[in-house]
């Protein structure tokens, strides 16, 4: 039995503790947005952040994230207008868009911690995450679009 | 002359059991009947919970999944197993008719009710150094303890050292019964914290190397040891870590499970964090103020900025669009998180060229840290590390170990790293 939070809300989950927390997350509790790929910890399609802080959840066991704060893609902004979102759609980043989520979910760690990332922060920070389509030119200019519209609302703010 | 020999011999044979028996002999205290809980002062028992806290006395007397101070915690000792023993007030299996005589015996003098000797496991050899207004406390504290019905576990001891009399000569060449007694050249802060660290904390008894009788090294205080197949780093300034660690890290270290210049508190020093949350500020200060003068932290401040430097200018590497397969690897699996950049790493984002899990002579802590991650209660609080026991090889972490102390550190290769992380992994994969 774990206890946590997801979204705002707290769950009380009746699985192994070494159950990853990806399975409990699209299996038990139901949000799909957050993608199974690899299930070793490589490809970043299944990030979530655990305590705002991106995490691969196909390598996390549920019981390591216990009352703890997990926010999933269908979290990230409540109306889906994180300026990542909308930058997202705004370039029309996706292809296929299996790996978005967790790009979208690893980048807006990155923005916390790098605020005006440079190319080189986005690439090691982004390195984890794959994308089959090759969309990691889009992904790049998707995530300096945020950056600046995030520094001018908090410059409005 | 040879008969005569013969009988001085028997003689002192003889003189020596006696004396033996005598040394180690010591008498029951008789039982009491249970004291009310409402007999103890309200004040007191909360000082008592801090204490105890402090103390971790949870962490080793409660088996895993058991009920809080129940005991039954298996403690894997050199000699064999130990089962920590039901310190709740119940009072057939627990201390319930232990009088605060008594209790005071067994935490000062390492002597259970009943006379018998306790062995060091407990780390009466630290607590002897407890105050006795502090013992009265923890006293109350645990008397006031709902009973738990909890009978102890038959120790795994091979003979001889299942011998509890046979404790006799350990006391006798390695116990020393007294209290703390402060230092006169040193601040009112320095010496709590080292009476603190000393007595209730008993830093020592993971971070002080033991002799092969299982005694602290006295003369080695504090110079790092292996402890639960971690390795408990010197807090002395031999300490490897790139940063000495200052008054303000190690508070930030104690206080919140994570230094900026230094990472999150891992492995069986995650437990020291959560025991040490029920201490005050002023009290997890002083631990800082007494380790920070123990490691020389202040003679060795102009280090810093440049220690720090070198580790920020080691961030970039990998990032580039090199074919490095090592770096590849590296930044896949931990970049992510790992990644800084800047003038100073960021405490969300671990510095691993400043942690000591790279800097020290054995990669165990990496290891350990890599196979098993870190929970949310544990380190940063409310963030994880993943574990990567089930997504990286042994070949894979020992690539990436090799890597990191390869670019990261001026130090040489740790040998037989995949041997090592193949061990390890049976060890953690059988703890999950």
């Amino acid at each position: 039995m774990t206890k946590f939070h997801i979204n705002g809300r707290t769950v009380v989950i009746d699985a192994e503790d070494d159950t990853p927390l990806l399975w409990v997350i699209r299996d038990m509790i139901g949000l799909t947005g957050t993608k199974f790929s690899c299930g070793i910890g490589m490809c970043g399609a299944c990030t979530v952040h655990v305590g705002g802080r991106p995490t691969r959840s196909c390598i996390t066991p549920v019981g390591s994230v216990s009352d703890a704060e997990v926010t999933t893609i269908e979290g990230l902004d409540p109306q889906g207008q994180h300026p990542l979102q909308k930058a997202w759609i705004n370039l029309q980043v996706p292809q296929c868009g299996y790996c978005q989520s967790g790009q979208i979910m690893q980048a807006a760690a990155l923005l916390k911690d790098f605020p005006t990332p440079s190319d080189q922060d986005i690439d090691a920070v982004m390195t984890g995450n794959l994308c089959r389509c090759m969309t990691y030119v889009r992904i790049r200019k998707a995530i300096k679009q945020a950056a600046t519209a995030m520094r001018k609302e908090a410059s409005n703010g | 002359m040879g008969k005569r020999f013969l009988i001085g011999v028997v003689a002192i044979g003889v003189l020596g059991i006696l004396g033996f028996g005598v040394l180690a002999w010591r008498p029951a205290i008789a039982p009491i009947a249970q004291p009310a809980p409402g007999s103890f002062a309200p004040a007191l028992v909360a000082k008592g919970e801090a204490l105890a806290g402090g103390g971790y006395c949870a962490e080793c007397h409660t088996a895993k999944g058991g009920r809080t101070f129940a005991g039954g915690y298996a403690m894997a000792t050199p000699f064999g197993v130990i089962y920590s023993t039901n310190i709740t007030s119940d009072p057939e299996t627990g201390i319930g008719t232990w009088s605060e005589a008594a209790f005071a015996r067994a935490m000062q003098e390492g002597v259970a009710r009943d006379g018998s000797l306790l062995f060091p496991a407990f780390p009466y050899d630290h607590f002897t150094k407890l105050s006795d207004d502090d013992v009265q406390a923890l006293y109350a504290f645990f008397m006031t303890r709902a009973p738990v019905r909890s009978p102890a576990q038959e120790d795994g001891l091979p003979f001889p050292f299942n011998i509890r009399y046979l404790q006799a000569g350990w006391r006798l060449l390695f116990f020393r019964s007294g209290r703390f007694e402060p230092d006169a050249r040193k601040s009112a802060e320095w010496n709590r914290g080292a009476y603190l660290a000393g007595s209730l904390s008993h830093c020592g008894a993971c971070h002080t190397p033991r002799n092969l009788l299982g005694a602290e090294k006295a003369g080695d205080a504090y110079a790092g040891a292996a402890i639960d197949n971690w390795i408990a780093p010197p807090l002395t300034a031999a300490n490897p870590a790139p940063v000495p660690w200052t008054q303000e890290e190690l508070f930030s270290y104690l206080r919140n499970g994570v230094s900026v210049l230094h990472g999150s508190a891992a492995g069986p020093m995650a437990p020291v964090v959560h025991g040490l949350a029920a201490l005050s500020d002023q009290d997890v200060r002083a631990l800082a103020t007494y380790f920070a003068d123990l490691d020389r932290a202040g003679e060795r401040l102009a280090s810093i900025g440049p220690a720090v430097a070198r580790a920020m200018s080691y961030a970039p590497l990998g990032a580039g669009q090199d074919f490095d397969a090592d770096a590849r690897l590296y930044m896949a699996a931990c970049a992510s998180c790992h990644y800084n950049s800047g003038q100073v790493p960021l405490a969300v984002r671990p510095e691993l060229a400043l942690n000591s899990a790279l800097n020290l002579p054995e990669p165990d802590n990496l290891i350990q840290v890599v196979l098993r991650g870190i929970n949310a209660k544990d380190g940063i609080p409310g963030v994880v590390m993943p574990s990567f026991a089930p997504a990286l090889s042994d070949a894979d972490i020992a690539r990436i170990a090799d890597y990191l102390r390869r670019t990261r550190t001026n130090l040489p290769p740790w040998p037989d790293l995949q041997s090592k992380i193949a061990a390890m992994r049976q060890i953690v994969v059988g703890s999950f």
